[in-house]
């Protein structure tokens, strides 16, 4: 049984919230507020309807005025959107973050190992954990980087991990993103404008603070760079200004004080980077590049590549300059690895995952591909390749002609495809008009750092499912996002 | 700092200084219509015509428009994203340069370009525009200068706050002079005018206007306005922070400040000719200038103008870039090169 809330304590506003059948993050499902949220629903009862929709015009015209925003793709050029921003936080109380912690962390360092392992030796293949065909044939793996070693040995120094909560209000990974991930200024603005908001409250409930991920990330950055390097240049790479995250590289780039440079800055002569100045040519010795490996270097991966470096791929063999990430982790973020991830921490640290994947089955293998041609209008389809929610089916949602056409690819290109149960993912009160809370469906991305240690920012961006019913959170499909508070205490 | 930064901090406050003479040209043009008798579409045409010209924009306006009356012409300048020029053209790019470096600039300054950027793409725009041209022209004035101050005030005066100087000065000459040539038709193509009527006195004083110059101007002339006054006025006055003199200087200045060469030296072309074109400007008389026609002398000096801008760009920003497929092959011999080493 559900119910709204009854709890005194609750603005009025969220008086009349019902949980429904949900996983709701702040009410149970008898009504109860949880613990963790009490302090920050005592404090929020002081709050009006006025008072609520002035604050929340205040934020979205503060984000407009700074420009935080995105860029949206598929419209004409300079289209530019607010990252819509829900003002209730969603609170995670410290024993579960410990959790959630220790669990990200054994996740890096599995795949790390395991990206390792099949650019050298291949143990995990050869043992018959993984079978070869699967990496071998990935879109991702880079046969040109075997038996390349790469600074530190660290292949994936920043890691978007997408943390989803079942039913029961069970953590499960749904996605490592190990290439390019992003969202990270959101996370910092997100708590910057929720400072301003609501600044009575951070004294009183004890949240997390977030600021010093800049500061992790240069260390991070700095750490793999090339050796016998007393100042390394660090430089951040963008595709340039018309690019979705273009705000975050620039906000990245200031906070950590470091140059933002495209392709067409940088030039490779005997091996080595160099940038184009005012004062001539400079050294670069660490790129953080928000590039994918394919517009890299137009002399080693896409030859029509405007937005790479000639040579870059020869200097980073060379040893001469460093890459954050590495080139070829976009094999881990293959969802058919992804299946395979619980067995790499077996396998590699001899542990159970501290948080599990969602049930996964592989088109590629007959009897799991039977099963998800059966049922594909239960299933949740995706590509082994793609992100930010494109090239899915939510099969409970989706028509005849897209279940259809669904069918078709899975059974032509059985590889690129996986499938999952349909997970009824948590819910947050979330405002959607007029001074009303609905429940709306969320995830998590953490944002985890792998240098000399591994620094995971407490709480991380989470996304919200703004339409009723929704399950896709992402910026590009109408998603909206909120401030994450990691408490210090559990209550 | 990257040659791609100075460039656009270069042009941000080109692009800014650009948007804010256009507003102030346009703004005085507008009201002077009401001062002046038997206004037929000719006369309306002599009037506003000019006032293309200054821009340089000539041909693609009537590519644009059949005839120059006020409100093809302030649409032109004010409105137009064909015109790359316009007031909303040039806050654009204004903001465009801004963005691709976000990082380098502060967060005063980027949120104030981006309100005034807001401003000029929303209808608010418009129905100000509407209800009344002055205080629209008034807010993107007031935009520019708060803008400017922001620059001023918040920015390290580094490299790049010396570019962003050096496109300034360098729009703000070529414009005081470009304002200066508006009324041409009406003086001898040769020597001073003999003569002054109450039209030309309207028309110098809508200059004047246009370039902010007015108080400056009666603070040291007095209340005579006559073109030799006037011109001389905003080419030469020393102290006058929009003459083509002071301009020129600052600019020579900027210029010094990014290489570190001392003034009477120079180690590239643009510092060569902005030296040049300060001494010229400090030894030359007024006299001079009518005795070989105004027009004619203006246009020489626009095209010093841009030439130390040209120089700037080959000196600073300009690195020679190999095209693609050239880099490939640059990329080849030199890793070939290496394996040859190797064996």
């Amino acid at each position: 049984m559900t119910s709204a809330l009854k709890s005194k304590p609750a603005s009025a506003m969220l008086a009349g919230y019902n949980p429904e059948l949900f996983f709701d993050e702040m009410v149970s499902a008898d009504g109860e507020i949880r613990p963790h949220y009490a302090k920050f629903a005592e404090l929020f009862q002081a709050t009006t309807k006025e008072s609520f929709d002035s604050k929340r015009q205040a934020v979205d015209l503060a984000f407009m005025r700074q420009g935080v925003t995105f860029n949206v793709y598929g419209d004409s050029a300079g289209t530019e959107k607010i990252f819509p921003f829900d003002l209730l936080p969603r609170i995670i109380p410290n024993k579960e973050w410990e959790m959630l912690e220790r669990g990200l962390a054994q996740r890096i360092t599995a795949l790390n190992l395991f990206l390792h392992d099949i650019y050298h030796e291949q143990k995990i293949l050869k043992d018959g954990v993984i079978p070869p065909q699967y990496v071998l044939s990935g879109k991702h793996f880079r046969r040109e980087f075997v038996n390349f070693n790469v600074p530190k040995d660290i292949y994936i120094h920043i890691c978007g991990t997408d943390l989803i909560r079942d039913d029961k209000g069970n953590y499960l990974v749904l996605e490592d993103n190990g290439r390019c991930p992003s969202g990270v200024s959101y996370v910092l603005e997100n708590r910057r404008a929720l400072k301003r908001t609501f600044p009575e409250m951070f004294e009183t409930i004890g949240v997390r603070p977030v600021e010093n991920y800049p500061q992790e990330l240069l260390r991070t950055l700095q750490y793999i760079a090339p050796a016998g390097v007393a100042y390394p240049r660090v430089v951040l790479l963008t595709p340039g200004a018309y690019n979705s995250a273009y705000f975050e590289h620039t906000y990245l780039a200031r906070q950590m004080g470091i140059e933002i440079v495209e392709g067409r800055d940088l030039v490779v002569r005997n091996a080595r980077v160099f940038m184009r100045t005012t004062k001539g040519l400079q050294p670069v010795h660490v790129i953080y590049r928000r590039l994918d490996d394919d517009f890299l270097d137009p002399t080693v991966f896409r030859r029509d590549s405007m937005l790479g470096v000639p040579g870059l791929v020869n200097a980073y063999r060379s040893g001469n300059v460093s890459l954050a990430n590495s080139i070829g982790t976009g094999i881990a973020d293959d969802k058919v690895m992804y299946y395979f991830v619980p067995r790499m921490i077996k396998y590699y640290l001899d542990q159970d995952p501290i948080i599990p994947n969602v049930d996964t089955y592989l088109a590629s293998e007959e009897a799991d591909k039977k099963y998800i041609l059966e049922n594909l209008e239960k299933l949740v389809v995706k590509a082994a390749n793609e992100s930010g929610g494109y090239g899915m089916l939510i099969g409970p949602k989706a028509t005849k002609a897209e279940i259809a056409e669904f069918r078709k690819k899975v059974e032509a290109e059985p590889r690129n495809y996986i499938a999952q149960p349909t997970i009824s993912l948590s819910r947050h009160p979330t405002h959607v008009n007029d001074g009303l809370f609905e429940g709306r469906h969320i995830d998590l991305r953490p944002f985890v750092l792998y240098g000399e240690k591994i620094v995971t920012v407490p709480g991380g961006l989470t996304r919200v499912a703004l339409r009723q019913g929704s399950l896709v959170v992402n910026s590009s499909q109408g998603g909206g996002s909120k401030d994450t508070w990691v408490l210090y205490g559990d209550e | 700092m990257l040659s791609r930064v100075a460039n656009s901090l270069y042009w941000m406050s080109r692009y800014i200084e650009r948007a804010e003479n256009i507003a102030r040209i346009v703004d005085v043009n507008l009201p002077l219509l009401l001062d002046l008798r038997d206004l037929n579409e000719k006369r309306l045409a002599a009037h506003w015509l000019p006032i293309v010209q200054t821009t340089g924009d000539e041909e693609l306006f009537f590519a644009l428009h059949k005839k120059a009356t006020a409100k093809n012409v302030t649409e032109f300048l004010v409105f137009q994203m064909e015109n790359p020029n316009s007031i909303v053209s040039s806050i654009c790019q204004a903001r465009e340069n801004a963005r691709m470096v976000r990082d380098q600039i502060t967060i005063e300054l980027w949120e104030e370009l981006n309100r005034l950027y807001w401003f000029v793409r929303t209808n608010t725009a418009r129905q100000v525009w509407k209800e009344s041209p002055s205080e629209y022209f008034q807010q993107i004035k007031a935009g520019s200068l708060h803008i400017i101050g922001l620059t001023d005030a918040t920015l390290i005066h580094n490299e790049g706050w010396w570019f962003a100087q050096a496109g300034k000065f360098l729009e703000r000459a070529d414009k005081t002079s470009r304002i200066l040539d508006l009324r041409y038709q009406t003086l001898p193509e040769k020597g001073a005018p003999k003569s002054v009527n109450q039209e030309d006195v309207l028309e110098w004083s809508a200059i004047l206007r246009s370039c902010s110059a007015w108080d400056a101007y009666k603070s040291i002339n007095g209340a005579e306005v006559n073109p030799v006054l006037v011109a001389e006025f905003l080419l030469f006055n020393e102290e006058f922070p929009r003459s083509v003199e002071f301009c020129v200087s600052e600019l020579n200045r900027a210029l010094r400040r990014i290489s570190g060469v001392a003034e009477g030296k120079f180690i590239n072309a643009a510092e060569k000719l902005a030296g040049r074109l300060v001494a010229e400007l400090q030894f030359t008389t007024i006299d001079e200038i009518f005795d070989q026609g105004l027009h004619q002398y203006l246009d020489v000096l626009q095209l010093k103008i841009n030439n130390i801008g040209a120089e700037l760009f080959n000196a600073y920003i300009f690195q020679q870039f190999n095209n693609l497929e050239d880099e490939i092959m640059v990329q080849q011999e030199e890793q070939q090169q290496q394996s040859v080493k190797a064996e």
